[in-house]
């Protein structure tokens, strides 16, 4: 059935989705720079940098046999706490870190509103971080309950603090792909993925 | 002050529409109560609860720390899942557990998977 609703659209909407700061800009940006040769999002080690949604059209990965063509959707952390104090650990003023805040909260908004027009979605999880939070599980729950493919990705494996077993023992329905956004490691697998997600 | 609990049973809440049942938890949170309620949420129902959270953050009410427990699934034959299942879809999830608490009082909640730790934010006196 998949093949079937896949084979019938054109381009496919690849949604990246997961909490704030796992990597998910730093992995659409990989993926765009592998195929486009051009980065698309803005990174920062300070959480809630993507605050809207982003879409780069037409990219086309190929492997031996296949080529498939997406729309890139990065999207804003979700997160269910928001609090502009938090930024002003960062060194940002007052102002600037409530005006970050309340894009913030309306990013997360929109995250969710896009969840429907998806048709596969990677989630990014920081493998560095326990996996077992309430957001994963939320946003697993509703992209399960929209019946969209999910691919779960934990990023970071570069770090020392990593524990991808941790990432697999706490999703064992899915295969989970290791991967380092930022030094590009293991993206193949991650490419080769994503053929089969989308047969 | 100590911490408040409200215990809030499944069937207080299972006839409410989405935005009500919504309201009806954020209220008791946005009261700095902790909710304890018996089930859980469906998982359109836990977005929704992000998105109306996101949408009233204030300066006094910074969002919500939420966790659901569930009994574990992976020893149920299929069988027993699908009619597992099926009550979930017709009476809703009665089983397990969910705590939604207030950030300014609830740190962090970390479920670790089988168990629960609830960690508060210091304040000084």
């Amino acid at each position: 059935m998949l093949f079937q609703i896949f084979s019938k659209k054109k381009t496919i909407k690849l949604g990246l989705y997961g909490p704030a700061n796992s990597g998910k800009s730093t992995l659409a940006n990989k993926i765009s720079k592998d195929w486009l040769g051009e980065k698309m999002s803005s990174v920062s080690h300070i959480p809630h940098e993507t605050r809207e949604v982003i879409v780069k059209e037409k990219i086309v990965i190929k492997n031996k046999s296949r080529e498939l063509t997406f729309n890139l959707v990065d999207t804003p952390g979700i997160a269910t706490r928001i609090d502009y104090e938090d930024f002003m650990k960062y060194k940002m003023t007052k102002e600037k870190s409530k005006q970050r805040a309340k894009e913030a909260t309306r990013g997360v908004i929109e995250a969710i509103k896009w969840l429907d027009d998806m048709d596969v979605v990677i989630v990014v999880l920081d493998s560095t971080e326990n996996p077992y939070s309430q957001v994963n599980i939320t946003i697993i729950g509703n992209l399960v309950a929209r019946m969209i493919p999910i691919i779960v990705v934990g990023n970071k494996i570069d770090l020392k603090k990593a524990n991808l077993k941790r990432v697999e023992s706490a999703f064992p329905q899915y295969d989970v792909v290791g991967i380092s956004a930022l030094r590009g490691r293991n993206m193949e697998e991650l490419y080769e993925s994503l053929f089969k997600a989308v047969r | 002050m100590g911490l408040i609990l409200r215990f809030v049973p499944y069937g207080d809440i299972e006839i409410l529409e989405l935005d009500e049942k919504i309201k009806y938890l954020l209220d008791i949170v946005k009261d700095k109560n902790i909710v304890l309620m018996g089930g859980r949420l469906k998982p359109e129902e836990e977005a929704a609860l992000i998105q109306k959270t996101m949408e009233g953050i204030s300066k006094k009410f910074k969002g919500v720390e939420l966790c659901t427990i569930f009994p574990e699934e992976k020893n149920l034959d299929l069988f027993r899942k699908i009619k597992k299942n099926f009550a979930s879809m017709v009476l809703g999830n009665r089983e397990g557990l969910t705590i939604i608490g207030p950030a300014s009082i609830i740190k962090e909640i970390k479920r670790d998977p089988n168990k629960i730790q609830l960690f508060t934010v210091s304040t000084r006196r």
